[in-house]
């Protein structure tokens, strides 16, 4: 961890006069014109490249059951939720990747997305969380990454106060790719809808297609339910099952047909012709509701003083390159200005209050490993905006603690640990990007998924590892040299670089975003480009979520 | 005699005109109105506002008793007609003398003169002018009317002695088509009129209409004010005119207004009017009718002699004598006048009724109007909206200040001739000068012709799925669907796309919204329109035309399939239902009339849209109905199985 922060080129921070006393613009040091810019920008584009391919993968997928789909009179998912959504919000989707490599291992090949598409999208003035089937894929059939995705997605409704709307059409599970452990993991999804109920967070529903068997029950456990005539099919057992059981011969339509369960089983409580006017109703029915609509007061705001264009060619592709986050923060924060707290003391670890959107910030972020100065600092920082109330961003950018002699005896773990308590138990919300690395317990110091933040996203650049793949390998390198001088026999070198080469594969593979992404490790890998806006609706998200007062109920809506 | 506090017993644009005078003069006004317009601008404008009846204007603007009331409720002493309504009914001037109130206008005996057809040409016969040859004999058997009129020679105009505005008016081409359009003229008269009497006249072929405005005092002054050419008419209503007329050279000039003044003073008359005139290719005019009142286009008399026609009315009737003499007057530049209406040029200029979503006037020209934004358009009154009026020193410069104007008026929620007037100012005819009366009928086609409004549509998805185009809004391509198909709209980082027939497609970029206003680059070009989404329905006006379409985007695929396919026939319009041709069980054939509505002062026929029987007559003569209502229900003749 050999980062020499006298490399770092020095960005001071100018203090302006006047009413803006304290609050001081970042300038910046870099240059477009210069190769490094040049050399940063196009490895990035080209890992965005990588991630845009993929997602365009799942869409060319899903979109060529388009004839199929326009044969039948409907929408292709992607349709579904366009319609859904207000023209022209935001809709922050999530985990595009998961599931990249899990159904090939050619990641160039892979088609990502778990065959469900979720995000936070506005509906009728209405923020909520969607959860709509992919069955332009596979017919919509279930996929392990795709059940992470939307318990992730609950837990995202859950957490904050969003109403659930799923657009549903899915064959189901598999059986020829059945696992027990899905089946009874897959439980919590029925679960958390029965939790979103009676937490008083509306769930709607349209059944577009199939949602049979255990998937019956993502449309029955729903407190508005839209069936589409000819279409919806919502049966515990379908005809083939239901002769292997009992005998009995009966058709889709008639077992779990729109019109049979809007006047017959009272499952369905509106009935739409095809999938448009299904759409209309589930935003009609979001209008009807009285639910939180207005985000408060727009605050005056500057726009930040550089283009976000550089947020491109700012992180080196090796994460061993120095690189000085403030000119991360000059991109992201309104006017660029940002209060720096505890400049002189444990400097590497960055700190301090900006404002984003006219709402105020706390930025944690780091210049180089923490040390037991830059843990502290951080722990008393972490603390001071729980006590104001003030969001905190993390801006992960960390090979880990500290190490070594002067470390251990100046305390690092004590520290370290105090940092970790200070995040864990934190207050108020907590937002996580991955920008390069995050290794190692800074990884929990620097609240990662394990930790719960609100939202964790990540650049296509970032890293996420217990440690770099070298000091892996060298780490491992250094044991087997021990292990056979202790045991008086000369060192295998061919045998050690072997090893060393397999560790750094094993750990340079598990620790790019495009891996960690795959496996739900964050919310989805993000444009740099769109960080200050994704941002902005992050915390608002969040803050209306906080502030708004659903009519918690003992249990869910039951359906008569 | 003083005019202090004047009741302008009329409604619209001219109401506000007429108050407009009245201000500037220190005069204080009275609005009246029915209770359709409560909340007109006319009201909100008066000084002091007297309901007066019912929307119909039978109840209301008709109403000689309530508009003497009205006045005497509030101190009125003197009344302005506007025009139409009572302004040419010498009731109101009557009963203004019998209550010592002054009536702005001629007296009620020359008003009636005038009035009455037959007798006006008479007299102007006798005052010298040159009439038409026809037949306005007391004898109004067919069988001596048709013979009259093979006297006096095909083609034969019919018109309704009582008859104005275009209504109970007929040109008959050859004998053999004279008795029906006779009993259609005289059928129209007597709903109309309650007076189906007819004269005949000479129609003459391709005429231009030139009138010539007069100013007449109570000291025996008469002026003339040059002459306004209303050649572009559709069904005897004029769209628009102009003064000076194209045709008409000072000589002319002098000899009609000579003419006119002479008749003027041989009458008496008093106030502004107007003598109708028929001019030939070969530069003879005849004597058509007097208008004893301010006329619609009296604005472009007044940009090109600098006068208030108003204001010398008022004077005038005041006892004032005239403060201008003939040689006072000069015409300076050229002046157009188009009328915008309510009415819907691809439905057959069906009149329309209903919420003005968007009003927005342009600058640099006069605009009369009375409405705002969100304003009702009652169906009870005239199709006329607005007039624009552009005032330039070429006939030229007028024309294109005039059209580019109508560009810029921005009319969305209610359908006009608009675009129809801007194609009519563009025409290499009208450009020349050499528009005659049936220049609308010869060139109706090239006039309303419907460009490809395939990238209108695709532009109008794009705004209506603009929202607060955020910086993450998603990245699908949402499928809108208007009534002319889908459009697939879809948002990229550096602007927006629509595409449309798998191979067509646009693209904007820097898109900004303000309010109605948008301006985008659009294929690489900075432009902009106007667009708003109300009501389901697209409005955009751009590059010169209004479009509207149906958002269907979350309507079933079935509607939108055609408005009657499903069998029920609908009423086209607010209006009342004025015949059922069918009862229930009737066998029915697609295009054959079921019931006629009257709305707008005009007849609308409704067709069966499909083969089949009368399943339900919902409805009765007579009834008022609402837009939309279902009047008959038809199911379909089967279709044999194939």
């Amino acid at each position: 961890m050999g980062c020499n922060l006298r490399n770092l080129r020095g960005i001071s921070p100018v203090f302006k006069g006047g009413e803006q006393a304290g609050m001081a613009q970042i300038s910046t040091a870099i240059s477009p014109g210069s190769d490094r810019y040049q050399d940063r920008r196009q490895g990035m584009l080209e890992l965005l490249a990588q991630v845009q391919g993929a997602e365009a993968r799942t869409q060319a997928a899903s979109e060529k059951s388009r004839p199929r789909f326009e044969k039948r009179g409907q929408l292709l998912p992607r349709d579904r939720v366009a319609l859904l959504l207000d023209p022209g919000t935001a809709f922050v989707e999530l985990s595009k990747l998961a599931g990249l490599g899990l159904d090939r291992d050619d990641l160039s090949k892979s088609v990502p997305g778990g065959g469900v598409i979720c995000g936070i999208g506005v509906v009728s003035g209405v923020r909520c969380m969607i959860s709509a089937s992919d069955s332009g894929i596979a017919a919509g059939a279930l996929q392990p990454m795709g059940l992470e995705k939307q318990l992730r997605a609950q837990e995202i409704a859950l957490e904050n106060n969003l109403p659930y709307i799923q657009l549903v059409e899915s064959a189901g599970a598999n059986l020829m790719a059945y696992r027990v452990e899905d089946f009874i993991h897959g439980g919590s999804i029925f679960r958390n809808l029965a939790r979103l109920s009676a937490a008083g967070l509306p769930v709607i529903t349209v059944t577009h297609g199939s949602s049979t068997a255990g998937g019956a029950y993502q449309t029955g456990l729903s407190d508005y339910i839209i069936m589409v005539r000819g279409r919806t099919r919502a049966f515990l057992a379908g005809p083939p099952l239901l002769k292997a059981a009992t005998g009995e011969i009966a058709t889709e339509e008639e077992l779990g047909g729109a019109e049979m369960h809007a006047s017959v089983s009272g499952l369905g409580d509106y009935l739409a012709e095809d999938d448009r006017e299904a759409i209309g109703l589930a935003r009609e029915i979001l209008a009807g509701l009285d639910l939180p609509r207005q985000e408060g007061p727009v605050r005056p705001h500057d726009a930040p003083l550089y283009d976000a264009e550089d947020l491109l060619a700012i992180m080196p592709m090796d994460y061993r390159q120095p690189v000085d986050m403030r000119e991360v923060i000059a991109r992201l924060v309104d006017g660029s200005e940002f209060t720096e707290f505890g400049a002189r003391y444990g400097g590497a670890t960055l700190c301090g209050t900006a404002r984003v959107a006219g709402w105020p910030l706390g930025i944690i972020t780091n210049n180089g490993p923490i040390d037991p100065a830059g843990a502290t600092k951080a722990t008393h920082f972490i603390q001071a905006c729980c006590q104001a109330g003030t969001p905190i961003l993390y801006l992960n950018n960390t090979t880990g603690f500290m190490v070594g002699r002067d470390y251990e005896e100046a305390g690092i773990i004590k520290h370290g640990s105090k940092m970790i308590q200070a995040v864990t138990n934190a207050t108020v919300p907590q937002f996580t990007l991955y920008c390069g690395a995050s290794f190692g317990a800074g990884n929990y110091g620097m609240c990662g998924r394990g930790f719960s933040p609100r939202f964790c996203f990540s650049w296509p650049n970032a890293k996420t590892a217990v440690m770099g793949g070298e000091q892996a390998a060298g780490t491992m390198a250094e044991v087997q040299t021990a292990r056979a001088a202790r045991a008086g026999v000369p060192v295998d070198q061919a045998m050690l670089d072997g090893m060393k080469s397999q560790i750094i594969a094993m750990f340079d593979g598990q620790m790019s975003a495009f891996h960690t992404s795959a496996r739900l490790l964050d919310d989805g890998v993000i444009d740099p480009r769109d960080t200050r806006p994704l941002l902005i609706e992050l915390m608002a998200i969040a803050r209306a979520g906080d502030a708004a007062e659903p009519n918690q109920m003992q249990f869910g809506v039951a359906r008569p | 005699m003083t005019i202090s506090k004047l009741l302008i017993a009329n409604r619209g644009e001219i109401a506000l005109r007429v108050m407009r005078s009245a201000r500037q003069m220190g005069i204080a006004t009275v609005a009246v109105h029915s209770t359709a317009d409560a909340d007109a601008e006319h009201v909100r404008a008066a000084d002091q506002a007297v309901c007066i009846g019912g929307a119909a204007p039978a109840q209301s603007y008709l109403r000689v008793d309530a508009i003497i009331d009205a006045a005497r409720a509030t101190g009125a002493d003197a009344i302005h007609p506007g025009y139409g309504f009572l302004a040419e009914n010498p009731a109101l001037p009557r009963a203004c003398a019998e209550n010592g109130l002054i009536f702005v206008g001629p007296e009620a005996q020359v008003m009636h003169d005038m009035g009455d057809k037959a007798r006006a040409k008479d007299l102007m016969a006798q005052a010298g002018l040159p009439c038409i040859p026809g037949y306005q004999g007391a004898d109004q058997s067919p069988a001596t009317l048709a013979a009259q009129a093979d006297q006096i020679g095909f083609p034969v105009m019919i018109k309704a002695t009582a008859g104005g505005g275009g209504r109970g008016m007929r040109l008959v081409q050859n004998a053999g088509e004279f008795a029906a359009q006779l009993a259609s003229a005289q059928s129209e008269a007597r709903t109309g009129f309650g007076d189906d009497r007819v004269l005949l006249e000479k129609a003459i072929v391709d005429p231009r209409h030139v009138e010539i405005q007069i100013m007449g005092d109570s000291h025996g002054n008469a002026v003339h004010l040059g002459e306004r050419d209303c050649s572009v008419q559709r069904r005897h209503q004029k769209l628009i005119e102009e003064a000076p007329s194209p045709a008409v050279d000072a000589e002319l000039r002098q000899r009609m207004g000579q003419a006119a003044v002479q008749a003027v003073q041989a009458l008496g008359y008093v106030g502004a009017g107007t003598f109708e005139f028929l001019l030939d290719r070969d530069g003879a005019f005849y004597f058509m009718e007097m208008n004893t009142r301010l006329q619609v286009e009296h604005p472009v008399t007044e940009a090109i002699t600098g006068l208030d026609l108003v204001a010398l009315q008022l004077r005038v009737a005041a006892g004032e004598a005239l403060p201008i003499t003939q040689g006072d007057i000069n015409l300076t530049g050229h002046a157009i006048e188009v009328r915008i209406c309510a009415e819907d040029p691809a439905a057959g200029f069906l009149p329309q009724s209903g919420h003005l979503a968007l009003w927005q006037v342009p600058d640099g020209v006069r605009v009369d109007h009375a409405l705002r934004s969100g304003s009702e358009i009652p169906p009870h009154y005239d199709s006329m909206m607005a007039k624009v009026i552009a005032h330039a020193p070429t006939r030229d410069a007028a024309r294109q200040q005039l059209r580019d104007a109508l560009t810029r008026l921005g009319v969305f929620g209610i359908a006009t001739n608009r675009d129809v007037l801007g194609r009519a100012l563009q025409h290499p005819i009208f450009a020349r000068g050499q528009t005659t009366t049936g220049f609308i009928d010869t060139y109706g086609d090239e006039l309303l012709h419907q460009a490809d409004s395939a990238c209108a549509a695709a532009l109008a998805a794009v705004l209506s799925r603009l929202g607060p185009d955020h910086a993450l809004r998603h990245r699908f391509a949402a499928p809108v669907r208007l009534n002319t198909g889908v459009v697939r709209v879809q948002a990229h980082r550096d602007g927006i796309t629509a595409q449309w027939d798998t191979d067509q497609q646009l693209h904007l970029s820097d898109i900004r919204a303000n309010g109605a206003t948008c301006q985008f680059t659009l294929d690489g070009v900075r432009d902009q329109a106007r667009f708003l989404a109300q009501d389901g329905r697209l409005n955009l006006d751009w590059r010169g035309r209004i479009h509207v379409f149906d958002d269907l985007t979350h309507a079933p695929a079935t509607r939108g399939a055609g408005p009657a396919s499903d069998g029920r026939i609908r009423a086209s319009m607010t209006g009342t239902v004025a015949a059922i041709a069918v009862a229930k069980g009737d066998q029915v054939s697609a295009g054959q009339t079921v019931l006629v509505l009257e709305a707008m002062k005009m007849e609308h026929a409704h067709t069966a849209p499909i083969d089949g029987t009368v399943t339900a007559v919902n409805t009765a003569t007579g009834d008022q109905v609402g837009t939309g209502t279902v009047l008959i229900e038809l199911a379909p003749v089967p279709t044999p199985a194939n």
